[in-house]
């Protein structure tokens, strides 16, 4: 870890920070592309996890967070700045890493920072007729500058979509067009019920077969990390739950570590055992919805119904001990916020059998079903390399033989006193994403049946003292939701609102792995590739 | 003429609320009076629509989760006559606002909704559809589909239990049954 820190600080003057653990390189704007690529190349760096924007008040940033995939648990930083004027400008890494494509461009529609040599610059989530860069700090938020739209969007970017590229030392801006004139294009989404949102994908197609996709995303857009900066941290802990709604108990549960660590705060032992068995249930519930919705595309209702009733158990244990159903709203800075209800560890245990039967009840039908089969076998191939350069974390990516499972990586709450497996396939395959999931379930169902009987006894809850404020600095967590890693970026200035809440959707990088594995499939396996990946849109779109 | 019947089986008129304004639907046929050939038709007509309100699929967030939950095995609206849930706006009676709208999807959802025929009805189920919800301060969201597009019912939650979006269709179901079919209130105009 030390040696190519030194070797950057060297060779590109970069000024090396400790903190918490990770080491933070501070790079001048023209080095940072050939530092990323030196890192990438002698160092195996190949894994970037996120982009944060940031606006320092007088300069704007961005914070890159690389990994490698051999030794995943330490996390890399740089750091990089540019002076804020009309046109900030920064040197894309989108050739290195193509999870920086779309990073890059949300980077563009918050602060407007234009990336040199990335191919797109369109703005990702808001409109292209979009007034001001919504996450700086001197934005105008006058809603007369941005009235309510009466007409759909021009899509006029299929003619024009800007890009910059350096040339001996000149910029030159040049646009070009998304398709050909005569390529026939198909809308999909943003209403479509094969959707799972409102994803909009505009798939090219030759006969039967597509060539290439381009998402669309910002249709449930809803500014949550600018809202952020106006809410005290306990207030924040309900976005969180709305982001990935079908693994909201997590997220919330990523975002109160990531307070507790910055505020040095102790959990009670029984919190944590709680918090886990209620992470567990969630990702139960998450994938069997996601399992459920995957079959109903393939046209069998009947799969859907039978996920339905199985999560129902789960929510029905959820809203016993925590009040609220899909929202639990549990996990509280520092503990949770009730205790759990005397029936909790009764119904948990005979969910358990339950669920058990059920499994073996869901292969039977849906796993060997020759129809199914026919529909999953051979289709969707994302090989490893690929999964990793775009990010595809989670299920998405282990089914493509990436070991990237943070509970075993970096584990946090109680994992590590736990035996499970992290389910990995190597086929890469529609099939493999599909049996995943419901591998990972019996995983979960083994983590609850080992922690059920031990929660210990004592207080559920160490309320932190007056207002919650961090202390100044910059924190971050990450966490296995059921879709991938779900990490939490904060920067504090010591008040009791954050400066800057940065969430890394794990559903974004799926999208790219969609956009990447598409082609060549016809446009019907298209809809069960979604499926297989079962993003939840407004976690994308934040 | 006797007035339709605005009963759900099962649950007593006093336990919904916001009975008066259906009263006052009432009031105005009774006064208005119609003759019992049409007045026939139209209670049978009314029947008929009340019982099988096809929703259109319409869901952009967490809030679409809890509609899949009524529509699936636990609680089950294929008992009341909705659960031909369409995907297209033309064959759909009534859309199911279920969740946030921002800036971008507005026109969708009022193109969505004009694409509807009549009579079509509203439902804005959770906070986010009636007032922007959690997200009310948001530079992106819309401060309730009201702004957008007429709603019929308003279900508050966030999201709302199952019970409380069965107990909202009921309301619609009713307000269904005291429409005069032939007379049908005109829906207000969509702001431009
Ligand atoms: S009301 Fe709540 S649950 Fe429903 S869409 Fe809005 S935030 Fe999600």
């Amino acid at each position: 870890m030390k040696e190519p820190i030194e070797k950057i600080a060297e060779l590109y003057n970069a000024e090396t920070t400790e903190n918490g653990g990770r080491y933070e390189l501070t790079l001048a704007k023209e080095n940072i592309h050939d530092a990323a690529a030196y890192l990438k190349r002698e160092y195996g760096y190949d894994f970037l996890l996120e982009m944060v924007g940031m606006d320092y008040g007088d300069t704007l940033g961005v914070i890159y967070y690389l990994s490698q995939s051999t030794n995943p648990a330490p996390l890399l930083v740089l750091k990089t700045s540019t002076e804020k004027s009309d046109y900030p400008e920064l040197y894309s890494v989108c050739d290195l890493w193509d999870s920086a494509e779309f990073y890059e461009r949300e980077v563009y529609d918050f602060f407007g920072i234009m990336f040199i040599n990335h191919p797109d610059m369109r703005r990702i989530f808001l409109r292209s007729d979009w007034n001001g860069y919504p996450l700086r700090k001197d934005y105008d938020a006058n809603p007369e500058l941005n009235p309510i739209p009466h007409r759909n969007e021009f899509l006029v970017d299929m003619e024009r979509v800007p890009s910059i590229t350096m040339s001996m030392g000149k910029e030159i801006e040049t646009t070009r067009s998304l398709f050909d004139h005569d390529e026939y294009i198909v809308n999909f989404g943003p209403q479509h019920p094969a959707m799972h949102g409102v994803l909009h994908l505009r798939v090219s197609l030759d006969g039967e077969v597509v060539k290439s996709v381009d998402p669309n995303f910002g249709y449930i857009h809803r500014g949550v990390e600018k809202l952020c900066e106006r809410y005290t941290y306990p207030q924040i802990l309900h976005l969180t739950d709305r982001l990935d709604y079908l693994s909201g108990t997590i997220n919330r549960h990523a975002f109160c570590l990531c307070c507790e660590k910055a505020l040095g705060l102790e959990v009670p032992e029984r919190a944590v055992y709680i918090r886990t068995i209620f992470d567990e249930l969630t990702r139960i519930a998450s994938h069997l919805l996601g399992w459920g919705s995957m079959c109903m595309d393939m046209g069998s209702i009947t799969a859907f119904i039978y996920g339905m009733r199985d999560r129902e158990k789960i929510m029905d244990i959820f809203e016993e001990t925590a009040g609220g159903r899909l929202m639990a709203n549990y996990s509280v800075i520092g503990g949770v916020a009730n205790d759990i209800h005397p029936n909790f560890v009764k119904r948990v245990k005979e969910f358990i059998p339950y669920m058990r039967k059920m499994m073996k009840e869901h292969h039977l039908f849906f796993t060997g079903n020759p129809i199914a089969r026919g529909r999953m076998d051979g289709i969707g191939y994302l090989s490893k390399e690929k999964a990793i350069s775009i990010g595809a974390t989670g299920p998405g990516g282990r089914a493509s033989g990436w070991r990237n499972d943070i509970r075993k990586i970096e584990p946090y709450a109680v994992y590590d006193k736990v035996d499970f497996e992290e389910v990995i396939r190597a086929d890469g395959l529609t099939f493999d994403r599909y049996v995943i999931r419901l591998d990972e379930i019996e995983q979960s169902l083994r983590i609850i049946e080992q922690l059920i009987d031990r929660i210990p006894e004592g207080a559920f809850l160490n309320k932190p003292k007056g207002v919650v404020k961090l202390p100044a600095g910059e924190y971050f967590q990450r966490v296995e939701n059921a879709r991938g890693q779900f990490c939490v970026h904060i920067t504090s200035k010591g008040d009791a609102k954050p400066y800057r809440v940065k969430f890394r959707s794990p559903c974004l990088t799926l999208v790219s792995a969609l956009k990447e594995v598409a082609p060549t499939h016809k446009i019907a396996d298209l809809i069960m590739l979604g499926a297989s990946f079962d993003y939840v849109i407004p976690c994308i779109d934040r | 003429m006797e007035v339709k019947d605005i009963r759900i089986p099962n649950m007593k008129y006093e336990d919904f609320k916001d009975n008066e304004y259906l009263e006052e639907y009432v009031d105005e046929l009774r006064k208005n009076g119609v003759n019992i050939f049409v007045g026939k038709i139209n209670d049978f007509l009314n029947w008929g629509r009340s019982n099988s309100v096809w929703p259109l699929t319409f869901a952009t967030s967490c809030c679409g989760i809890e509609f899949m939950c009524v529509g699936a095995a636990h609680t089950d609206f294929a008992r009341f006559g909705w659960e031909v849930t369409r995907n297209s706006p033309r064959q759909a009676d009534v859309v199911f606002v279920c969740g946030t709208i921002v800036h971008k999807m507005a026109p969708v959802l009022k193109r969505l909704y004009e694409q509807m025929a009549e009579p079509k009805y509203v439902m804005a189920i959770g906070s986010c559809a009636i007032s922007g919800g959690p997200f009310k301060n948001s530079y992106h969201v819309v401060k309730g589909v009201q702004e957008i597009i007429p709603v019929d019912v308003f279900i508050p939650g966030c999201p709302p239990r199952p019970d409380a979006i069965l107990y909202g269709m009921m309301q619609l179901s009713r307000k269904i049954k005291v429409q005069n079919f032939f007379k049908l209130p005109g829906q207000p105009e969509i702001a431009e």
